[in-house]
């Protein structure tokens, strides 16, 4: 929507020139009044909708940090200029933030004036009947000879209307004694409606409490009965926290992942993931007792107020090294899938050479296996691919360096890779290329060799703690509730005057009349049939008959 | 877990089959159009009166909608008889659609809403039952080409460009939430459809009522304004709940199987936008000046970013509901 209405307030200007408190009382009246104007509202809407927008089209820091510097990266200036005006963080931006708060404020304007109404109507009677019920939409005038007075066909009429809200009137006496009913029905409406909107706000302050409290974080663990504990920030491998989350305190409890099974199709498309993890938590914590779980994609354990999910999957292969001096190293470093479809992963497993004191010689003897895993291996004019994400016939194509790790430089080292500019730098040495499988063996020239052992699965963990995502589910069953109920109802009234055609009428004097009106409060169409079937009931028992069927539907 | 080839095989043929119903009967709608007369006449209250027994009753219903009894009893017109002719087709079709779903579920063993061709299928195959159904209430058979045509449009694309092997589908899509989420939001998706198609005639016929020169061919065909925007409404209100139950279970399966409720995920955002449309649309119907065609166009927009959602964030971006399946 281009076109914005904004509504307008005006206020009639006094002859003289107001005070300056007085400007201001205005002019905050005014914006009260403007922004809780339901037109107000509707352009809020609107922009809220158009502010999420580049929210889903554009890439987004909290969702996929590497992917928006990419983005700024190929975008240039366009980029960096979206970067500057919180394009990447729509969500915590100020324009979303507030675009949002003018709402809230102004669903609080909107729902307070009609909360009072909402409570005056409830103790207050339905109107009083209009004098010409033919200018209704629904309308229906029935004369009848009924030895009954006026007052008692009325009563039976109103025995009809049960579960309406009523009010009944009565003029003139004698033959020109007229009994009027009004009769509403369908209140449930504005209070689902009002349901509806009180918990929207209560979903937006649990949501926002929940923002504040919450913290997530992710970590590897081999699946070979390695334990993860939550006892701070640095056991994860990433972690998010809340506003108010510094990462202390977090909820204790530990896990320890027995083992993981990944059934695939044949194609390599996977079927079920799953993992045998132990856990402990509250007591068990200091009798070091195990509980079992069989943990799942989507079956998290929830323990401690906190939730455990299977994310991810990968291989860890195993290498030994034997130095010259006949000293073993073992390295077992998880390495990441680059295909999830094929589980060809890549890593970096490095080691520190035996008995080496001073740090001059440790860099120049500092060992790193790089390269490409697959657990299905098929070899290419000598290139590594694999063909089946399952372990049936692993290998290794591994380039073998020698020299400084640069582990000492003080910046920190993705555990998948090398720092290629110690390669660079010629610091850091290309030793040996080798395809391995199991149990295969290379030497170096130095005369160290390396062997590939064996592969081990692992896993990777989210831990997630929000304490108010339950109340978010309730407000947002009540909103569900609410909407319900506020679309189905139908708001309608019904007005039924009884009198007696006037004595000057000749051979029609004396005769019950009976007018009926209609009304639909809300557009609701359909109202028609209900008004004709209802009516009809009406004029029935008001010319005295018996009617089957007591209640409306 | 294998593929039942035979009932897969079964299910395209189905597929097929009830997309080409689907055009002929359209067809039918199509010459209806054009060999019927002008549907609506002026808006007239229908008085009865009744006198039996010394009771005289005089009754005015203004029925808002000047063609919800406009059915013509006795010999019908050929024109009518090719309408009725399309809507039993359309039912046939719907019913061959069906089973094309039911087969396709049976072929792979599992709940069929598992890629974006069978939620396509599915889609269409409620919008088709929920416009028939409004058939009943209302009387909007002259829409049916209409309607058919978007149908018609998403089933061909469904069937070819999108079309994916039966196939079981991956962990993360093995609950019985997907059923639930998945199914209620196509569900929701398919219904929203007929508002959307009505919103879009709703505008055709406002501009030819301001302007008789304009729409010359269909809009005098077209229902009335009143109707229109009744049609869109009573749809949109039930589609529009449905929707919002369909993202409460897509929000509680994303909390056991992704560790969040809400993230914010290009899928997520979208079905909020569309949400807030929608809104939007239930608030302009209760606002001076909002109402009518700005309401029209609001709606449309709804459904266009329903259809965005389906299509784009599927296809186009990465997400966690990348599930397509297709490329």
């Amino acid at each position: 929507m281009t076109t914005v209405d904004t509504p307008k307030v005006t206020e009639p200007t006094p002859p003289s020139r107001p005070g300056p408190v007085r400007t201001v009382l205005a002019f905050l009246r005014n914006t009260w009044r403007g922004l809780t104007a339901m037109r107000t509202a509707l352009v809020l809407l609107f922009l809220l909708a158009l502010a999420a927008l580049p929210g889903a089209l554009l890439p987004q820091r909290a969702l996929n940090d590497p992917k928006v510097e990419q983005y700024i990266t190929d975008h240039g200036w366009w980029g960096q200029l979206l970067d500057r005006l919180q394009f990447y963080t729509v969500y915590s931006s100020v324009w979303f933030s507030a675009i949002y708060v003018l709402l809230f404020v102004s669903l609080v304007g909107c729902l307070l004036p009609r909360s009072l109404e909402y409570a005056k109507q409830w103790t207050a009677k339905p109107v009083i009947t209009p004098r010409n019920l033919a200018r209704l939409p629904h309308h229906v005038h029935a004369e009848f000879d009924s030895d009954q007075d006026v007052a008692e066909v009325a009563d039976a009429v109103r025995g009809q209307l049960r579960g309406w809200r009523m009010r009944r009137d009565a003029d003139g006496e004698g033959a020109a004694r007229t009994v009027s009913l009004s009769a509403e029905r369908g209140f449930l409406r504005e209070t689902g409606n009002l349901v509806f909107h009180f918990a929207l706000l209560g979903l937006i302050v649990s949501f926002a409490i929940g923002k504040m409290f919450m913290y997530s974080g992710q970590v590897i663990v081999l699946a070979n009965g390695s334990e993860f504990c939550n006892s701070g920030v640095l056991e994860y491998d990433s972690f998010t926290p809340g506003l108010r989350v510094d990462g202390t305190h977090l909820d204790p409890f530990c896990v320890k992942v027995d083992n993981f099974t990944a059934t695939y199709l044949p194609t390599g498309q996977p079927l079920t993931y799953g993992s045998d993890i132990e856990y402990q938590s509250g007591d068990d914590l200091t009798t070091n007792t195990w509980k079992p779980y069989d943990l799942r994609v989507d079956s998290p354990l929830r323990t401690a107020g906190d939730r455990v999910y299977l994310l991810g999957n990968g291989y860890a292969p195993q290498f030994t090294v034997t130095f010259p001096d006949g000293t073993v190293r073992h390295g077992l470093v998880q390495w990441k899938p680059d295909d999830t479809s094929t589980m060809l992963s890549e890593g970096a497993t490095k080691f520190d050479p035996p008995n080496v004191t001073n740090a001059s010689e440790l860099v120049t003897r500092q060992i790193a296996i790089t390269g490409l895993f697959a657990p299905t291996a098929a070899y290419q004019s000598g290139l590594l691919s694999s063909t089946y994400p399952g372990l049936t016939k692993p290998g290794v194509s591994v380039d073998v360096y020698q020299g400084d790790l640069g582990e000492s430089s003080g910046t920190g080292q993705s555990i998948f890779t090398i720092d290629q500019s110690m390669v660079a730098d010629g610091r850091l040495k290309l030793v040996d290329k080798a395809n391995l499988g199991i149990g295969q063996t290379t030497k170096l020239p130095d005369g160290t060799t390396v062997r590939f052992d064996d592969v081990q699965r692992w896993v990777s963990l989210q831990i997630s703690h929000d304490p108010t995502q339950v109340y978010v589910l309730i407000f947002a069953l009540l909103m569900l509730g609410g909407l319900i109920v506020s679309l189905t109802v139908k708001r309608r009234r019904v007005w039924v005057r009884v009198s007696r055609t006037p004595a000057d009428q000749g051979d029609d004097a004396g005769r019950t009349v009976v007018e009926i009106g209609g009304l639909a409060r809300t557009d609701q169409a359909g109202y028609g049939e209900e008004f004709t079937r209802l009516s009809a009931r009406l004029v029935a028992v008001a010319q005295g008959q018996a009617v089957t069927s007591g209640k409306d539907s | 877990m294998a593929v039942n080839e035979m009932l897969a095989h079964n299910s395209q043929y189905a597929y097929t089959a009830a997309v080409t119903i689907y055009v002929l009967s359209m067809f039918f709608y199509l010459a209806e159009t054009a060999f019927g007369r002008n549907a609506a006449k002026a808006a007239e209250p229908a008085r009865e009166l009744v006198a039996a027994g010394g009771v005289t009753v005089t009754g005015t219903t203004t029925t808002v909608d000047p063609d919800a009894d406009t059915g013509t009893r006795g010999s019908r017109p050929l024109a009518e008889r090719l309408g009725r002719m399309g809507v039993g087709l359309t039912v046939l079709g719907a019913v061959v659609h069906l089973l094309s779903i039911v087969l396709r579920g049976l072929a792979v063993d599992r709940w069929p809403l598992g890629n974006m061709y069978e939620f396509m299928s599915f889609v269409c195959l409620v919008a088709v039952i929920a416009w028939l159904i409004m058939l009943r209430r209302f009387q909007i058979r002259r829409l049916g080409a209409f309607v058919l045509i978007p149908v018609f449009i998403l089933m061909f694309l469904g069937g070819t460009v999108l079309y994916t092997q039966a196939e079981p589908v991956q962990p993360a899509l093995q609950s019985y939430w997907l059923v639930i989420h998945v199914t209620v939001v196509s569900t929701a998706c398919g219904v929203l459809l007929v508002p959307g198609v009505a919103s879009v005639m709703y505008l055709i016929k406002g501009a030819y009522d301001r302007n008789r020169s304009r729409f010359t061919r269909i809009g005098p065909k077209l229902p009335s304004t009143a109707t229109l925007d009744r049609l869109a409404y009573r749809t949109t209100i039930f589609g529009f709940p449905l929707f919002t139950f369909g993202v409460i279970c897509g929000a509680i399966w994303a909390e056991s199987a992704w560790g969040r409720f809400w993230g914010w995920d290009p899928k997520e955002t979208t079905a909020f936008i569309a949400w807030v449309v929608y809104a939007a649309y239930l608030h302009s119907r209760a606002t001076a000046g909002w109402r009518g065609t700005r309401a029209a166009i609001i709606n449309i927009l709804g459904f266009a970013v329903m259809i965005f959602n389906l299509f784009f964030i599927n296809l186009v971006t990465t997400g966690l509901h990348s599930y397509a399946g297709v490329g």
